[in-house]
């Protein structure tokens, strides 16, 4: 088995140096079933905004931090979705321990976003999430543009002057 | 079983050259990973109990993990490379060690999803079936088989699985751990019935069924079932703001040393209501578990082999001091409740103030299952017999854990926002660690963050445990501050104080635990490095939560994904 996986090791390798050559690719959101918090199944491919930028956050209720972020974009959520049309995507990484209390909690603290629930976190390894919170920026196309780990206070400024370029069809990487 | 993945795994390999070639094939694949590094210097403590002895020459560990994943069109492959040199305090030492645990490859298309090789599955809540991986716990339960999902009709669908589960290093061989196989099957009524789609009321129905098959032992003294199967049903109701979700398990006999090979069945229920809209959410959750540990392995007695995952019913707590005492579920036995209350009081009123202010509250209740003997001449529990008869509904006499808490968070004008909270538990510590008697705790938190521009701030936590059980009283501050969104520094210090006589008189120490951190963020990479002594826990700083094991000396951390 060990020989085999080297084997499929090296073949990686040689395939990077394939697409190495290559422009840039687009990064597309991985195809994944999650939950609704319904309970009802939905595929990834469908996070879409008509064109417009979308942010997905990757967290759970027992994450202070990702609770903090998603409180401080809460406060100016209804101004970024004026001027820019943007929309928060937020998917919870809570298990069955907590899964069914997650939308409660949401709107315990009044927040607008769309709520996702990937319980045994399968969304998280395709998107080779390591720690919460994390956020994911779409571009109008629905690549993936950037990425972030961690949260601190006044990161949803850097955030929120990203999806403005975005927005207005600026390239950001 | 083994032969045929091989072969299929080689099949692949020969073919894969000849859509490497083709330019279609070229300019669709991607690579893309994540990794992790943690490694720790680990110093001689006496306070702690950590002797040049105890660290042995080993006063280096590092964990480390990368995740590799190609995808081409409807094909993905992936791989991780772990590396435990060796494995960090608080991980168990089986893992010392390198190699490739997780290897997979998968094709998807329309209603297909097929992958051979290792995969993390989950059944409805878990209660049968849940394998799933958590680096900073140490706990990986892989299957390493094949799984097959379709859906034959929109609002249906089904899932196959085969394999057996990682155990450390340890290569499969037939005796050494069972296999299990189990299926699933899911519908969405709403899809299914004509006109459903318009229905206001949401019914999702489910259905699972998981057998583990291991071979008797001749030589044990009782005769052992070889198949052990289990079933479980569930349903999911919602409409508007409520929601309603059940799920019912049965297994057959299935004696191993956790339950002290009682041929008893075993049985466990989960029910959830809630109900929430704009500014409140309420929940309701009952559980009952009655004899329903499910591992491959009869003999293992430790976290290792799951099939299945029993969600504990309390709150998970975030700060170190309320996360002190925390709850786990007894596969053997246990029935409890809990409920929570989210609200938020809106802005412009008097307790709203200008930002509005939530508040959270969550009550918590477990106890063993009611247990009378069989018949009088049978003890309860006793091995190679039926164990014990249950009543249902009935809470027994022992409290395994207690809690109350409620949480406030506020932001006080631009500035300055805070959290404050307030914990009142009834721990069961000989049930839940082994030792001691009841602990009665309470605990304050106050979390506080002052912002002095864009970029700037300073967090402070203060953090107070009371109690006359265990190690006694805990004082825990700790200041931050952080340069967003790049930079933090954090300094932190708990002690412990007013400590029993008892547990002095045993050798106890009322100790300190102090530690000064600093750390960088760019993008997704991330690099900490921290000096001091830690308890083990549940550490939130520097902008992620993570679980960190004991430990005295240095530690540092590296992550990216790209």
């Amino acid at each position: 088995m060990k020989k085999i996986t080297l084997l499929t090791l090296i073949l990686f390798v040689n395939l990077l140096a394939f697409t190495q050559e290559k422009i840039e690719k687009s990064y597309k959101l991985p195809e994944v079933n999650i939950k609704t918090p319904e309970g009802q199944t939905f595929n990834t491919s469908n996070i879409s905004n008509n064109g417009k930028p979308v942010i997905i956050s990757f967290w759970a209720t027992w994450c202070t931090n990702c609770v903090k972020e998603l409180n401080s974009i809460s406060e100016v959520y209804g101004d970024w979705q004026k001027e820019t049309g943007v929309k928060l995507v937020a998917i919870s990484i809570d298990d069955a321990r907590n899964s069914s209390k997650v939308m409660p909690f949401v709107n315990g603290r009044n927040w607008d976003y769309e709520v996702y629930l990937d319980v045994n976190k399968d969304f998280y390894r395709a998107m080779h999430v390591g720690n919460v919170p994390f956020t994911v920026l779409l571009n109008g196309k629905g690549e993936i543009v950037w990425q972030h780990t961690s949260y601190e206070e006044g990161g949803e400024v850097q955030l929120f002057d990203l999806v403005k370029k975005l927005a207005a069809g600026q390239d950001i990487k | 079983m083994k032969k045929f993945i091989r072969f299929f795994y080689l099949m692949f390999l020969f073919i894969l050259p000849e859509f490497i070639f083709a330019q279609d094939i070229i300019s669709s694949g991607q690579v893309h990973g994540d990794f992790q590094l943690d490694a720790q210097n680990y110093q001689p403590d006496k306070d702690l109990g950590i002797t040049d002895s105890t660290i042995n020459g080993k006063n280096l560990g590092m964990n480390a993990y990368m995740n590799l994943i190609y995808t081409n069109g409807n094909f993905t492959a992936g791989v991780r490379y772990e590396t435990y040199m060796h494995p960090l305090g608080g991980f168990d030492k089986r893992y010392e060690g390198s190699g490739f645990p997780y290897r997979f490859l998968n094709y998807k298309k329309d209603e297909l999803d097929i992958t051979v090789g290792n995969f993390y599955e989950q059944f409805g809540s878990g209660l049968i079936l849940r394998t799933y991986q958590e680096w900073n716990l140490g706990y990986d339960n892989s299957l390493d088989g094949i799984r097959v999902k379709y859906s034959p009709f929109k609002g249906v669908s089904i899932k196959g699985i085969i394999g057996t589960q990682r155990f450390y290093w340890d290569k499969y061989t037939p005796n050494s751990r069972g296999i299990v196989r189990g299926a699933d099957a899911e519908f969405n009524l709403n899809d299914i019935i004509k006109g459903g789609e318009n229905c206001k009321t949401k019914v999702i129905l489910g259905g699972s069924f998981v057998s583990k098959y291991q071979k008797d032992d001749p030589t044990f003294k009782y005769e052992l079932p070889e198949n052990v199967a289990a079933f479980a049903g569930r349903i999911n109701i919602s409409r508007g703001g409520a929601s309603l979700m059940s799920e019912y398990a049965y297994k057959i006999n299935d004696p191993t040393a956790v339950n002290k090979y009682i041929y008893r069945d075993g049985q466990a229920l989960l029910v959830s209501a809630s109900y929430s809209q704009k500014g409140l959410g309420v929940t309701l959750t009952g559980k009952r578990i009655d004899n329903m540990s499910f591992k491959s392995s009869r003999t293992e007695l430790n976290q290792s082999l799951d099939i299945n995952f029993l969600p504990p019913i309390s709150k998970q707590y975030s700060y170190a001091l309320s996360a002190m005492y925390p709850y786990a579920s007894q596969p053997n036995g246990e029935i409890g409740l809990e409920g929570t209350l989210d609200y938020f009081i809106g802005k412009g009123t008097l307790l709203g103030g200008k930002n509005g202010t939530n508040i959270s509250l969550n009550y918590s209740k477990i106890n063993a299952i009611d247990k009378s003997k069989i018949n009088d001449t049978t003890k309860i529990d006793a091995n190679g017999t039926k164990g014990y008869n249950s009543d249902f509904f009935t809470f027994g006499k022992d409290r395994y854990y207690e809690d109350f808490a409620f949480e406030i968070t506020h932001k006080f004008g631009n500035n300055f926002k805070t959290v404050f909270s307030y914990m009142n538990v009834a721990y069961n510590i000989y049930v839940l660690q082994g030792h001691g008697d009841m602990v009665y705790a309470n605990i304050g938190i106050a979390d506080l963050t002052y912002k002095f521009n864009a970029k700037n701030s300073l967090r402070l936590e203060m953090q107070y445990l009371d109690t006359k059980q265990d190690f006694g009283n805990w004082t825990m501050a700790m200041l931050e501050y952080d340069i967003a969104p790049k930079w933090f520094f954090a300094v932190s210090d708990q002690f412990n104080t007013n400590m029993p006589e008892e547990k002095k008189e045993t050798g106890g120490k009322e100790l300190n635990y102090y530690n000064i951190a600093t750390g960088y963020n760019l993008g997704t990479t991330r690099i900490a490095l921290s000096y001091g002594r830690s308890r083990e826990g549940l550490l939130c700083v520097g902008g992620i939560c993570r679980q960190v094991p004991a430990s005295s000396g240095f530690t540092l951390s590296i992550s990216s994904s790209f």
